[in-house]
C-alpha cells in the first residue's frame, strides 16, 4: 500500500472542523495561535499520519497566521511527521532506562520482522519504525508507542508478536484523531 | 509501610470517576478552601506544609506562589506542567491516568489561591490518551459544579483546559512550556522577567508540576502543619518515586521522605532487590540529569551515614560524593551495566533535545555525544576523557535554561566515579567492545 498523499488543497472534515472550533475557544480571542500544536495533531491524524506542506498551509489558514509560523513549529516537535508514513508508526523508546532493559535488541528484532530499518517504512506499507526519546514509561521497559497506545514490557518475542498482530488487525480501520483509547496494560492492574 | 497521601485510593475500582472519587473524600479540599478560607490562607497552608516542587528543582511551592504579581485588572494563570519527560520518571503519567480528579482538585484549589480564572494543564503530546482521561474528568467536574461559573456558590469562577505538546523534552522547562502553550517553538526565555511577573501571554503565571498540585489536596485536608510533620527535616510529606532499570519490581512507589535508600532498593515492600540475582553497580536517583552514584555512595554517605530518600540526604556531599533527589526518577543499574554506554546514551538524549538556542548547549551536547560514542566503541583516547569533562564544564552555567547543566552533570559524575572504566575502553578496546563485555576492575566476563 502506497502511503496516502495529501491532495493539493486539503480540507478538514466537518468533524475535525467542529473539534478545531472547540479547541480554539479555550484560548483568549487574540491568542488563537495557542491552538497550533493541537491543530497539527488533528491535521496529522486526518491526513494520513503526516503533515505535508499543503496541510501545514491549511493549518496556517485556519488559524489566520503566516505559513512560516506553522513550519517552524512543525519542524521543532518530533511527533509531527514531515514525510509520508506507513499505516502504523512504531515509536521505539531508545533512552537509558529502556536501553537497560533491552531496547537495542527490540529495535533489531522489529527491523528483522518488518523489513524496515529505523526511519523507514516496511515494503508492505504497514509499519514505519521511528526511534524516540523517553516516553515516561521506564518502569515497563522496553516500550513502543503506536498513536495513542503504549505497548509495554516488550522484552519477549511473544509480546512483540502480540503487538504486531493487534496492529495488523487494525490495518483497515479508520482512526479518528480524538477517539478514545484504553489504558496500557501495565496501568490497568497496577 | 509509610502513609500514602496521594495514592491511598489509587486502586479503588472506578476512582477515575467523580462519583467514586467523592465517596473516598474527593473534593473536600476544594470545599474547604472555597467555603472557609481566603486565597491567602490557602497559600499560607501550602507555605506551612514545606512542600517542595516535585518536578525536579525542589523549590518551596508556597514561596513560588507568594512571588506571583497581582496587578489590578490583569488576568493571572496557573499552568500545570505535565510534560513529564525526564528519563527515569513516569510518576505523573500514572497519577493522572489513575487519579485525574486529584490533579483537577489540586488545580482548582491552587487557581483559587492564586486568583486565576483560566488554568491550563500542559501535557506532553505522547500522552494523548491521558489527555482524554483528564478531559472526561474535567467534564464531570463541570457537571458537578466544581468548575465553571460561581463554584459552590463562592462567587469564584474557573475554566480548566488540557493542552497537548508534541514531543520536546525542553518544554518541561517552564518558560519553554509557556512558549509552546502560545503555539511556538519550545525555546526557553531569558529570565528575568520570571513567569511570576510575565508568563503566559505576558501575564503573571505560576507553573507547577502535576505531583506538586496534587499534593495541595492532602495539605488542605490535613492542614499545612500536620503535613509538615510527615517526612524528615525540610523534606516534608510523601513523594512518588519512579523505580526503573535493573530492579525486580520496577514501578511507582509513594514513600514518606526519609526512607533509607537501601530499604527502598532491597525491601520486598518496594523494589525487591536487583534482578536476576545480580549485584547493584550504580544508581541515578533523581532522573537522568542528576549525578550517578556508585553502589557504595548511594547506600551510605561519604561519612558512612545511611543515605535516605530525602532532598538533604541525597544531596549530602554535594556533587563530589552526593547527588540530587530531582524528579524521583530512580534508575538502578546492575553489575553488568556499561557506564560508558549509558553515559553516551544520556548524552545522545540531551543532544537530541537541545533546542539549539545557546551555542554552548547546541554544540557542546553534540561534542559530548560524539566523543562518548567513540570512547564507547573503542576509538577514543585518554585525552578524550578529559575532553568530555572540559566540554561539560563549558556548557554548565553558560546557557539560558538548565538543560545545559542537565547534559553536563551526568558526564562529569560518570567520569568522577567510573574513570577507570572509561580508561579501560581506551586501553582495552577489543575487550571493551566485545558483545556482552563487562568491566569489573580488570576482569572481563563475556
Amino acid at each position: 500500500m502506497a502511503p496516502t498523499t495529501a491532495p493539493t488543497k486539503p480540507q478538514f472534515s466537518p468533524a475535525a472542523q467542529a473539534e478545531i472550533q472547540r479547541i480554539i475557544a479555550r484560548y483568549p480571542a487574540e491568542r488563537s495561535k495557542s491552538a497550533l500544536l493541537p491543530l497539527l495533531h488533528i491535521a496529522q491524524a486526518e491526513f494520513g499520519g503526516w503533515v505535508s506542506p499543503e496541510v501545514q498551509d491549511l493549518v496556517a489558514e485556519t488559524l489566520n497566521i503566516r505559513p512560516i509560523e506553522v513550519y517552524e513549529v512543525a519542524t521543532f516537535y518530533t511527533m509531527y511527521n514531515l514525510k509520508p508514513v506507513g499505516k502504523h508508526v512504531l515509536e521505539i523508546c531508545r533512552t537509558g532506562p529502556c536501553m537497560l532493559r533491552g531496547s537495542d535488541e527490540l529495535t533489531a528484532h522489529l527491523e528483522r520482522i518488518t523489513g524496515a530499518k529505523v526511519g523507514e517504512t516496511s515494503p508492505d506499507g504497514h509499519f514505519t519504525l521511528k526511534e524516540v526519546e523517553c516516553l515516561a514509561a521506564c518502569g515497563f521497559a522496553p516500550v513502543v508507542q503506536v498513536r495513542e497506545q503504549y505497548y509495554e514490557s516488550l522484552d519477549t518475542p511473544e509480546a512483540v508478536d502480540a503487538m504486531l498482530n493487534e496492529l495488523r488487525g487494525q490495518l483497515h480501520r479508520p482512526i479518528l484523531p480524538w477517539e478514545e483509547t484504553g489504558l496500557p496494560n501495565s496501568l490497568k492492574n497496577n | 509501610m509509610g502513609r500514602k497521601l496521594l495514592t491511598e485510593h489509587i486502586n479503588v475500582e472506578g476512582i477515575e470517576t467523580i462519583e467514586v472519587y467523592r465517596q473516598h473524600g474527593g473534593y473536600r479540599a476544594v470545599e474547604k478552601a472555597l467555603k472557609t478560607m481566603t486565597p491567602d490562607e490557602v497559600v499560607d497552608e501550602v507555605k506551612k506544609s514545606g512542600l517542595r516542587g516535585r518536578g525536579g528543582a525542589g523549590f518551596p511551592m508556597g514561596m513560588k506562589w507568594s512571588f506571583l504579581a497581582k496587578p489590578e485588572g490583569v488576568p493571572r494563570y496557573l499552568v500545570c506542567n505535565a510534560d513529564e519527560s525526564e528519563p527515569g520518571t513516569f510518576k505523573d503519567r500514572y497519577l493522572m491516568s489513575k487519579l485525574p480528579h486529584l490533579l483537577i482538585e489540586g488545580m482548582i484549589a491552587g487557581s483559587y489561591a492564586l486568583g486565576a480564572r483560566t488554568s491550563y494543564i500542559y501535557i506532553r503530546g505522547e500522552l494523548l490518551y491521558v489527555l482524554r482521561i483528564l478531559e472526561k474528568a474535567i467534564a464531570e467536574a463541570y457537571a458537578a459544579g466544581f468548575l465553571g461559573e460561581n463554584i459552590l456558590g463562592s462567587g469564584y469562577s474557573l475554566d480548566l483546559y488540557v493542552h497537548p505538546g508534541a514531543g520536546a523534552y525542553i518544554c518541561g522547562e517552564e518558560t519553554a512550556l509557556l512558549e509552546s502553550l502560545e503555539g511556538k517553538r519550545g525555546n526557553p526565555r531569558n529570565k528575568p522577567p520570571f513567569p511570576a511577573v510575565q508568563g503566559l501571554y505576558a501575564r503573571p503565571t505560576v507553573v507547577n508540576n502535576v505531583e506538586s498540585l496534587a499534593a495541595v489536596v492532602p495539605i488542605l485536608n490535613l492542614g499545612g502543619d500536620e503535613y509538615a510533620k510527615i517526612g524528615v527535616g525540610k523534606s516534608t510529606g510523601t513523594k512518588l518515586f519512579s523505580a526503573c532499570g535493573h530492579l525486580n519490581k520496577p514501578g511507582i512507589y509513594e514513600i514518606e521522605l526519609g526512607l533509607p535508600v537501601e530499604e527502598f532498593i532491597y525491601s520486598d515492600e518496594y523494589c525487591g532487590g536487583i534482578w536476576k540475582g545480580r549485584a547493584l553497580k550504580a544508581v541515578v536517583a533523581g532522573g537522568s540529569s542528576v549525578p550517578i552514584l556508585p553502589k557504595d555512595l548511594i547506600l551510605k554517605t561519604a561519612a558512612g551515614e545511611n543515605r535516605l530518600m530525602s532532598y538533604e540526604s541525597l544531596g549530602d556531599g554535594g556533587f563530589v560524593t552526593g547527588t540530587m533527589l530531582g524528579s524521583g526518577g530512580f534508575i538502578a543499574m546492575d553489575e553488568t551495566t556499561c557506564i560508558v554506554k549509558n553515559t553516551w546514551n544520556f548524552s545522545r538524549f540531551y543532544h537530541h533535545e537541545s533546542c539549539g538556542q545557546c551555542s554552548p548547549c547546541r554544540e557542546g551536547t553534540g561534542w559530548l555525544e560524539k566523543v562518548l560514542h567513540r570512547l564507547e566503541h573503542g576509538h577514543g583516547s585518554l585525552h578524550d576523557i578529559d575532553l568530555i569533562v572540559s566540554v561539560a564544564k563549558q556548557i554548565e552555567g553558560n546557557t539560558i535554561c538548565p538543560l545545559g547543566e542537565a547534559a553536563a552533570w551526568p558526564v562529569a559524575a560518570a567520569v568522577r566515579h567510573f574513570r577507570d572504566e572509561f580508561e579501560w575502553h581506551v586501553t582495552h578496546p577489543q575487550e571493551a567492545t566485545r558483545p556482552g563485555a563487562v568491566y569489573r576492575g580488570n576482569l572481563v566476563l563475556a
